[in-house]
């Protein structure tokens, strides 16, 4: 039983608004694996649902004329993995959403709702900040395009504005083209499991220098994060061990971990140095290049 | 909140009314459905797992009203005619059985793994990813992955 008091299920997007900006304690299910397992301990925050769960349209994986990927925020993370225009353009996001917990929980939750709950921990997260996803988001005074860079405010807290519905994700092609992406998940288990550390990078090469790096980490600072100084260090060097140090020690400037009875403080920048050299070499040689 | 749906269940026509605030593993139980089991409770153990539309998913954390249309399959409707499927009859061959108490989720999550994996090679290593949302305190897993490969091997 889930402690829900109010329900609407809604028809279309236009819809959601209503419903939402009708009620201020309003909140939207997606895919339910965290919004269902909150009211599952029964929690009050969550007692007035609007549903889109059916709302099939916002599932759509598609790559545009201008050979934007346009991914629906209901999409679930098994429909993403298993995209091919996702998988030919974009594959670090599927590598990235084929982290998250286990199969079943992966049928039934979404992009959108990894996003918008503005978890510090979101695998899905690096991957949209790396590839400076743009998000759609359907609001009562009609349709806005945000960067997800900023999205992000703190834990649980995102732009969003009550009324608000995430359409989908769009990625650029110049946001992609041309870039080498990895992501590494530290986590206790190799499976249902949150991450301790998430390192996403995306690297694109002149030659053999760094034309352009980003990285982004979850879970080394309140929100999910990209990394100006480390990505600074890396322009216009050269593919070495001496690079990839240089990036790891200047990494420390863009991070800020906490102690939690996950890891310490200490032990997360420790992964945060190892994971910087590891991810960013693996995103430089995905570029095509050489060490 | 009544919410009424119709869905098919093992192959059966059904015209529920649901409340909003159960769970389709409620509902289920409630339908004298008790191979599926509720363990956790929260997404963590699939011992709830049933196929919606052939997918899995677990059922504690899916609302009720969701499997309005769809297509559920749990374990009771697996056999037939008092024949084990193929896949209830490798879990026996192989002795991935102990308590039992993982194991009507772990037929649903077997049934559509090989279903999805039937023209390609599978590792272990992909049993094992395909098989990590359903937890098992007895049998150390191994045995579990063994009857995955006589399903495969059977269908090559």
């Amino acid at each position: 039983m889930f402690a829900i008091e109010r329900y609407n299920k809604a028809q279309s997007v236009k819809e959601a608004v209503k419903l939402l900006s009708a009620d201020s304690e309003a909140k939207l299910i997606a895919g339910g694996t965290d919004v269902l397992i909150r009211l599952h301990g029964g929690s009050k925050e969550y007692r007035s649902l609007v549903d889109i769960n059916g709302l099939n349209d916002l599932k759509k994986i598609s790559e545009e004329p201008d050979k934007a990927v346009r991914i629906g925020s209901m999409a679930t993370f098994s429909e993403i993995m298993d995209s091919d225009v996702v998988n030919r353009r974009v594959p670090v996001i599927a590598e990235a959403v084929g982290t998250v917990g286990g199969p079943q929980l992966r049928n039934m939750a979404t992009m959108g709702g990894n996003i918008c709950n503005g978890a510090v921990s979101a695998d899905s997260a690096g991957a949209l900040l790396v590839h400076e996803a743009d998000l759609e988001i359907q609001g009562v005074d009609g349709k806005r395009v945000v960067p997800v860079v900023g999205f992000h405010q703190g834990p649980g807290r995102v732009a969003l504005k009550q009324g608000d519905v995430l359409v989908a994700f769009r990625i650029r092609p110049e946001n992609y083209k041309g870039f080498g992406a990895a992501y590494y998940k530290y986590a206790m288990r190799d499976a249902m499991d949150i991450a301790t550390i998430g390192c996403t990078a995306a690297a694109r090469l002149d030659g053999d220098k760094i034309e352009a790096l980003r990285l982004a980490f979850t879970v080394a600072a309140p929100k999910p994060i990209r990394c100006e100084h480390a990505e600074k260090a890396a322009v216009g060097k050269s593919l070495s061990e001496k690079t990839l140090k240089a990036i790891s020690d200047t990494v420390q400037k863009d991070v800020k971990p906490r102690d939690s009875w996950r890891a310490a403080k200490n032990f997360r920048l420790h992964i945060i140095r190892t994971l910087t050299q590891r991810v960013v070499r693996q995103a430089i040689e995905r570029a095509g290049g050489k060490f | 909140m009544q919410k009424n749906i119709t869905c098919t269940i093992n192959g059966k026509q059904y015209f529920l009314s649901v409340d909003v605030v159960q769970s389709l593993l409620d509902t289920l139980r409630d339908l004298g459905i008790t191979s599926v089991k509720e363990g956790c409770g929260v997404g963590e153990c699939g011992a709830c797992t049933v196929l919606m539309d052939n997918v899995p998913v677990d059922s504690c954390i899916t609302l009720a009203v969701w499997a309005d249309g769809k297509n559920i399959r749990t374990v009771e409707g697996e056999s037939r005619d008092g024949q084990l499927s193929r896949v209830q009859q490798a879990y026996v061959d192989a002795g991935a059985v102990q308590c039992g108490f993982c194991t009507p989720g772990l037929i649903m999550t077997t049934t559509a793994f090989i279903e999805k994996h039937k023209d390609c090679k599978v590792s272990r290593e992909e049993i094992r990813k395909g098989h990590a949302g359903n937890l098992c305190r007895c049998t150390g897993y191994e045995t579990i992955i063994n009857a995955v490969e006589i399903c495969l091997e059977d269908s090559e």
